[in-house]
């Protein structure tokens, strides 16, 4: 359910479709064209880099500016200059976009999202007169400061759920309550629309001359849900994600990079979990995470194992299989294929259990592959590899 | 005895004519299960592979066939509208297999399903099996033993679909039968739940002892374990998946909010250990564990 996220001025834009009030803004891509956006905007403005990484405030990727000499400068140094925060690794990041947006004097700072609550089966709508810092504090320290109303499933946000929603937040001048009920029918009508897992503005702010708009937004998808949204696929900036899981996720493998040395190759994302406690348990570490998913075919599974293998921490490799919908034959064809395209140079000890099993043992007992080892259960699977790459 | 499903249950499989809902209904045909017909929209009329009869609509289905259970293999986009299909068509008990729902769906769909007091089984799960008897979806068959000749029961439930397998396989292993196996699923939003199968298990008089197989992220399991401290009376392994898995791979900022910061396997563990649950360490004990307690 995580999934998919957008950046910043494009969260901003979606509400603002929806009715959403928010400063005026441009994104720009050159030090010139910051500087053009600031004649049209004039007064305060904010440049924030366009990054999905968070620590942007302190690594001096969002500055406050007010003049074009200013802007110029501070776009000029987030283009040229790699991001570097506590998020980003050592290495940091690359900034292409740049937002410039009008600065508003804040009054007040309040705090909107809609999340899916899994226990209660449906959308909770959440406020808090606390915005503009972390949620998660307010949410362990005054737990009371967050208003929480549930979406019913079928007939979404009604009208008296909205106005005390609004009321929880104290806002009571009429055009202010006007505002306020725009933002948040948007910012609901916004995570419908798309599909989210999570639609936030912090701040929600009310200005020193009154007006009520979002400051900041954040979003994320359901992945599940993407293929039904071209504007989010259009959206998508695969950038900033891990080139390794962007490759395993073409072939609908589920790979995340780990430290060990241990790669691992599994069905179903709780085997691949047990099989990774396992392996810790036995002394050892896993280099990855890979869920190689019910559908998988052998062509698939190859690829899952040229990008294990491509991983050079990887000393050893772990097999398991428990068939269901995969079928071990299926694994045992990719386990040949792998062997003579790629290459065994470190052991793969391999636990085959389930739908066509015999079939697997067959195949792999016949095609005898060098570094290959079996295993009988996962114990013996996992002391065999911790035990290799010891 | 066993819970949900067993030899008199009649099933119809939607979506019988792709390629993943023809082989699964060939392999429950095998095992037993009374599969007694299928639905495909505009394949109404034919016979399937299996010989079996094809409807356009589950209706047509249910009305021909006197189905009370279904095993849906229809693609993730148009999945729910399935389900809530067979559920209006009568099927009292859902099985759906299908990975990939958006969660709005499945919001939208146990919303209708439990207005008409549908009992749903999944989505992204293996489905569920009472061993000798019946066996509606993925899971290999031939690794459960049937409850009988006074052998000792289990009843499993499992947020992880392969991991059950591995947990029956040990139990089989150990000549531990198994009263019904029950995949869950690990999407955000499902069917039923660890509390209400922990509910009925309890009260199924083959099953001495039950298995909870968890994983990390929402809050099931702490719920699960302040039911059982409640409310049951039988032995209960566990084994939750995912301890050594790294964090923040998973959830969202508000999502950790809604679950008042639980999720971690550790708060898992303590809370079933605080309940009187054994909880298995490594993945390959479980099996162990339930032996060890009967």
């Amino acid at each position: 359910m995580p999934g998919m996220k957008v950046h910043e001025y494009q969260a901003r834009q979606l509400l603002a479709e929806a009715g959403v009030p928010v400063p005026a803004s441009r994104v720009v891509e050159t030090a010139e064209a910051a500087t053009a956006a600031y004649n049209d905007i004039r007064g305060r403005v904010v440049v924030k880099a366009q990054v999905f990484a968070g620590g942007r405030g302190k690594a001096g990727f969002v500055k406050l500016c007010s003049d074009a000499a200013e802007v110029r400068a501070a776009a000029d140094f987030m283009l040229r200059n790699r991001m570097v925060s506590p998020q980003t690794g050592p290495q940091g990041i690359a900034v292409k976009k740049l937002l410039i947006a009008s600065a508003v004097d804040i009054a007040k700072e309040y705090y909107a999202a809609v999340v899916v609550d899994r226990g209660r089966r449906r959308p909770v709508v959440m406020v808090s007169r606390e915005g503009g810092v972390e949620i998660e504090v307010v949410a362990k320290e005054k737990p009371e400061a967050i208003v929480k109303h549930w979406l019913h499933p079928h007939l979404g946000l009604l009208e008296f759920q909205l106005a005390q929603l609004v009321a929880a937040l104290g806002i009571t001048a009429k055009e202010q309550v006007a505002a306020a009920r725009k933002v948040i029918r948007g910012l609901v009508d916004v995570f419908y629309k798309y599909d989210c897992s999570l639609a936030e503005i912090n701040p929600l702010v009310c200005t020193a001359s009154g007006e009520v708009m979002a400051i900041d937004a954040k979003m994320n998808f359901d992945d599940n849900a993407v293929f039904r949204h071209k504007r989010l696929q259009e959206m998508f900036d695969p950038s900033e994600e891990n080139p390794m899981e962007l490759r395993a996720k073409e072939h609908n493998l589920s790979y995340i990079a780990l430290e060990g040395n241990i790669g691992c190759l599994v069905n179903g994302a709780g085997l691949a979990m047990s099989t990774m406690d396992i392996i810790k348990l036995h002394g050892g570490e896993p280099a990855n995470f890979l869920d190689v998913g019910g559908s998988v075919t052998a062509e698939g599974a190859v690829e899952a194992f040229r990008i294990i293998l491509s991983d050079h921490k990887v000393k050893g490799v772990l097999v398991n299989i428990f068939g269901g919908i995969a079928k071990c034959d299926t694994i045992a064809e990719a386990l040949i294929a792998a062997a003579r395209e790629i290459g065994f140079k470190v052991p793969v000890v391999v636990r085959l259990e389930g739908t066509n099993v015999e079939r697997a043992r067959t195949m792999l007992k016949e095609a005898a592959i060098e570094q290959l080892i079996t295993a009988g259960d996962l114990t013996d699977a996992a002391k065999k590899v911790c035990a290799k790459v010891a | 005895m066993s819970i949900l499903v067993d030899r008199e249950t009649r099933v119809i499989c939607q979506g019988i004519t792709g390629k993943a809902g023809a082989f699964h209904t060939a392999g429950c045909l095998d095992y037993g299960t009374n599969l007694v017909g299928g639905v495909s929209p505009g394949k109404g009329g034919t016979k399937s592979e299996h010989g079996l009869p094809v409807f356009n609509t589950c209706h047509e289905a249910v009305a021909a066939t006197d189905a009370d259970a279904t095993m849906i293999f229809v693609p993730a986009a148009f999945a729910a509208d399935a389900a809530m299909e067979a559920a209006d068509a009568g099927c009292a008990l859902i099985v759906l297999i299908t990975e990939g729902i958006p969660t709005l769906d499945m919001v939208r769909l146990r919303e209708y399903l439990d207005d008409k007091g549908t009992l749903l089984v999944g989505p992204n799960c293996p489905g569920i099996i009472t061993p000798g008897e019946c066996k509606i979806g993925i899971m290999p068959g031939y690794i459960h033993q049937p409850a009988e000749d006074g052998r000792k029961a289990v009843g499993i439930i499992s947020r992880s679909g392969t991991l059950t397998y591995e947990a029956v396989w040990q139990c089989t292993s150990r000549g531990l039968a198994q009263s019904t196996c029950v995949g869950i699923g690990g999407d955000p939003v499902k069917g039923l739940n660890f509390i209400e199968l922990l509910e009925l298990f309890e009260q199924d008089e083959t099953t001495d002892a039950i298995v909870l197989i968890g994983e990390i992220g929402g809050s099931d399991e702490e719920e699960a374990a302040e039911h059982i401290r409640q409310n049951v009376t039988k032995p209960v392994v566990a084994f939750i998946a995912g301890r050594t898995a790294p964090p923040g791979k998973r959830m969202g900022h508000a999502g950790a909010i809604i679950s008042g910061g639980e999720g971690t396997a550790d708060s898992k563990v303590r809370a079933l250990r605080e309940a009187g649950v054994v909880v298995a360490d490594s993945p390959a004990e479980i099996g162990e564990s339930v032996a060890e307690l009967l």
